[in-house]
């Protein structure tokens, strides 16, 4: 009895070994339920590849494509200006700007819970477009810096050679908090595709969701968010700053067009890092993103020149750089969904409709756009914008949108052009209207307290020597 | 002294011509301006300029006036194309001229 009882109580005991040994097992087990996956180093090395990628565009890029179309008084102006609105924007993007864009708070705007990164490690998680996908939040946060200063900075050249340094600092501020961090809410901002488990949990998911991104507005690397955005602010500066002096009357041309060719030729470069980064993934869904963006710009460079060609009676140097721009700009919301085919008709019309904007538009309605920020940017995000919500169906080669509900795509005949290009407009809308408001009180304030412009006397000696103490060539 | 405004791109064939005729030294400066030719225009995506001051170049050479006939003749023949723009030639007197290594003067310096 005796023994039986030890050999019970020895099975018992074991037995109870093992059930603290399966207990003490269990919340592990939960835990790798339900702990997300560790991120793919793919992913994470493509994702810091795009952010750098980013950079180069900005800085070198941006700043010499606008620093050789300016004259050479002001070559200087211009780069500092891309510079140092670049570090401006990635700084406070880090203070408030990621929290306001990216954190759950209501349809226009975030919170402050992330603010100064609070809370932010190494191992923190965000999520990317695939279910149980997640890359490093930090990772994340530099990659969208990257476009919230890169954004501001494409405006400067609107009103190029006459802005006063101190003034546009505290204009891009204003402008990045009140215009670029919602509408990066509005567009972007949803809980991931985890949440999407039922109809039911999707809809819950969605309420906090961005309000063009309810509205289905599709904007894939930032052709709302960052070009129309940008391109509306740079419209209402140049209007409210006035024109240059000599504008129209006497010749303002480009004083290094090589310099011009180099800095569109990198923006080319770095876009792939814009828009194939945007992808968050470095997967085979990459490749058609990049595909587009090679395609669809190729083909805007060409159209331009021939466009140009044809009017002009001369294929320039400075068209094939703008075509670039524009077919970059316009593939933007597009990249991720179309086809290959639909990027290159993309590429084509944008070309031709931005060279008819900084042509004929421009001298009707007579604004001194120096860099025609509006005319490439604004313009071709709208066409972009627009040829996304036409491109993407299936029928003309494209994506269409994945339903994370069902886990499939929908039937390729139930997709609407119609339903797509009202909800295309409703982030154009939406977009063109907010930053136009928020640019005209941003300027007026600033142009009250600071002023905007330089005197005419330092306007025609160049901003160079006026505002940074020195020339950019000596001897 | 001969003052020569010419298409930048005849340099070479004015050099190789007046040096055939024995002319030691001459002097180039880059400079801009306008004739009967009244410049030509340029276009920069939607702006089209007038440019009004069109690139030449100023070719000096100071010379006896026993040569003065047949450079002339030598580089209107190499730089004449026919066209507006060609350009022109001035011919002056010239008051003294110093050799400054050898402080020669007079036409031993020219």
């Amino acid at each position: 009895m005796q023994i039986e009882e030890r050999k019970r109580t020895k099975g018992g005991s074991l037995m109870r070994s093992l059930g603290a040994v399966a207990l003490l097992m269990l919340p592990a087990m939960v835990f790798a339920q339900d702990a997300p996956p560790p991120p793919n180093k793919g992913d994470v090395s493509w994702l810091m590849t795009s952010t750098v990628l980013v950079i180069l565009m900005t800085i070198p890029g941006l700043a010499l494509f606008y620093g050789g179309m300016v004259r050479s008084k002001n070559v200087l102006s211009l780069l500092m200006q891309v510079m140092i609105v670049f570090c401006v924007g990635v700084l406070m993007f880090a203070i408030y700007g990621y929290s306001l864009a990216f954190t759950e708070n209501n349809a226009f705007i975030g919170g402050f819970s992330k603010a100064f990164l609070k809370g932010m490690t190494g191992d923190s998680l965000t999520g990317t477009f695939s279910k149980a996908t997640n890359i490093p939040e930090l990772g994340f946060f530099c990659f969208q810096s990257t476009f919230a200063a890169i954004t501001p900075a494409l405006i400067v050249g609107a009103f190029a050679e006459r802005i006063k340094f101190s003034a546009l600092l505290v204009f891009i501020i204003i402008w990045l908090t009140f215009a670029y961090y919602p509408i990066a809410h509005m567009v972007w901002f949803w809980s991931g595709p985890d949440a999407f488990t039922t109809l039911e949990a999707g809809t819950a998911a969605n309420v906090n969701a961005g309000f063009l991104f309810n509205k289905g507005a599709l904007d894939f690397a930032g052709g709302t968010v960052v070009h129309i955005n940008a391109g509306v602010a740079g419209l209402v500066g140049c209007i409210l700053i006035g024109k240059r002096i000599g504008y129209g009357q006497s010749a303002l041309p480009p004083h290094n067009l090589p310099m011009v060719m180099i800095g569109s030729a990198l923006l080319w470069v770095g876009w792939f890092g814009f828009n194939v980064g945007s992808n968050l993934e470095a997967n085979g869904f990459a490749t058609l993103v990049f595909a587009n963006t090679l395609l669809a710009t190729a083909a805007a460079t060409l159209a331009w020149m021939l466009g140009e060609w044809i009017i002009k009676g001369s294929p320039t140097m400075l068209g094939a750089a703008s075509g670039a721009v524009a077919g970059l700009v316009a593939i933007t919301p597009a990249c991720g969904w179309v086809g290959p085919m639909g990027s290159i008709a993309i590429g084509v019309i944008a070309a031709l409709v931005c060279l008819w904007a900084v042509s004929g538009l421009k001298r009707a309605l007579g604004y001194d756009d120096s860099l025609d920020v509006f005319g490439v940017h604004c313009v071709g995000g709208i066409v972009g914008a627009v040829l996304t919500g036409v491109f993407n169906s299936p029928a003309l080669g494209g994506t269409d949108v994945y339903d994370y509900v069902a886990n499939a795509f929908p039937n390729p005949a139930d997709y609407s052009i119609t339903t797509h290009v009202i909800s295309q407009l409703w982030g154009v809308g939406t977009t063109i209207v907010w930053s136009g408001l928020v640019s005209l009180v941003a300027f007026k304030i600033v142009d009250l307290t600071i002023g905007l412009r330089v005197t005419e006397e330092q306007e025609r000696e160049g901003l160079d020597t006026v505002s940074h103490g020195e020339r950019a060539y000596n001897g | 002294m001969i003052t020569a405004i010419i298409r930048p791109w005849k340099l070479d064939d004015l050099q190789l011509a007046v040096a055939r005729l024995g002319v030691q030294g001459i002097t180039v400066t880059e400079v801009t301006g306008y004739g009967r030719q009244r410049g030509h225009s340029e276009h920069y995506r939607g702006s089209e300029y007038q440019a009004e001051f069109v690139p030449k170049l100023r070719v000096e050479i100071v010379l006896d006036d026993a040569s003065a006939e047949s450079v002339v003749e030598a580089i209107t023949n190499v730089c004449r194309t026919g066209k507006t723009g060609d350009g022109k030639i001035f011919l002056a007197p010239v008051g003294e001229a110093v050799r400054i290594r050898t402080r020669e003067s007079g036409a031993a310096a020219a």
